[in-house]
C-alpha cells in the first residue's frame, strides 16, 4: 500500500476505469453511473481519501489484492446503529 | 462500525482487511474517531475509514441513496483475486451482524481451499459437501437442515 502524503488538499480519484467518468467541474444534473458491483464479478476499483491511524492518505481498493477485504458502506459518522 | 472494530482481531487472523466507507469527509472521520469511537473501542476504529464525498463509489456499488445523499449500509466481501463473493445491503435503521460476516468469510475460505461447498449455516468443523454427480439426490444421506441451525 502506498504511503501517500498527508495531502489535506489533494483529492482522490474515486472510481478507476470502467463506466465511471471524471466529474465535471460544475454539474447541474448528475449522470447516472452504472452499478457494476455484483457477486462473482471483479470488485470495481476506486481511490478514496481516508483516515488511517490518525493521519490522512489515499487508498485504492486494488492495493489490497492478495487479501480478503470487507468493504463496509454506512450512512454516516455520528449515526446510531 | 464499532461492532466490526471489536472483532477486528478475529478478522485479521483470517487475513481480512476492513475498509469502511461513508460520504463524510476524512476530517469528520477524524473527529468522530476522537470524540466518540475511541470511547467505544479501545484505540478507536483500527481500520481505514474512507471518504466517498460525492457518492460516486457508493453509486458503482449500488448503495448510494441519491435522495438522502448518503451510502446505505452495504457490506461486500472481496476475495484475494478482487472478486466480490458476497454482498448484503440494508436500509439504515438496522445494523449488520458481525457473526454472520465471520461465518461467511470462513465458509468462502473453506470453499477456496478445498473445492468443497458449504451447506446452509455451515461452520468450521461441520460437514461440507463434495459436489459430484453421485451427490445429486443423495444430499439427504450426508446432511440434514438441522445441522445448519
Amino acid at each position: 500500500m502506498p504511503e501517500s502524503d498527508d495531502g489535506c488538499v489533494s483529492t482522490a480519484r474515486g472510481p478507476i476505469g470502467g463506466e465511471a467518468k471524471a466529474a465535471p467541474a460544475r454539474q447541474v444534473e448528475r449522470e447516472a453511473t452504472a452499478v457494476t458491483a455484483r457477486v462473482g464479478a471483479a470488485a470495481p476499483d476506486f481511490e478514496a481519501s481516508a483516515l488511517v491511524a490518525g493521519g490522512f492518505k489515499n487508498i485504492r481498493l486494488s492495493d489490497y489484492l492478495g487479501h480478503w477485504v470487507v468493504l463496509c458502506f454506512y450512512p454516516g459518522d455520528f449515526t446510531f446503529v | 462500525m464499532t461492532a466490526v472494530a471489536a472483532r477486528y482481531a478475529e478478522l485479521r487472523a483470517l487475513d481480512v482487511e476492513v475498509l469502511s466507507v461513508s460520504t463524510d469527509s476524512r476530517f469528520v472521520h477524524k473527529i468522530w474517531q476522537a470524540d466518540e469511537l475511541e470511547r467505544m473501542v479501545p484505540g478507536g476504529v483500527p481500520f481505514p475509514m474512507l471518504s466517498d464525498q460525492n457518492g460516486r463509489i457508493g453509486e458503482i456499488y449500488g448503495v448510494y441513496d441519491e435522495a438522502a445523499g448518503v451510502d446505505l449500509r452495504g457490506r461486500f466481501l472481496i476475495d484475494p483475486d478482487g472478486v466480490i463473493q458476497a454482498m448484503e445491503v440494508l436500509t439504515p435503521a438496522v445494523g449488520r451482524n458481525v457473526d454472520e460476516l465471520i461465518r461467511q468469510v470462513q465458509a468462502f475460505q473453506h470453499v477456496r481451499a478445498t473445492g468443497e461447498v458449504t451447506p446452509s449455516g455451515w461452520r468450521p468443523g461441520q460437514t461440507a459437501l463434495h459436489p459430484s454427480p453421485d451427490l445429486a439426490g443423495a444430499v439427504w444421506k450426508v446432511w440434514r437442515p438441522q445441522q445448519g441451525q
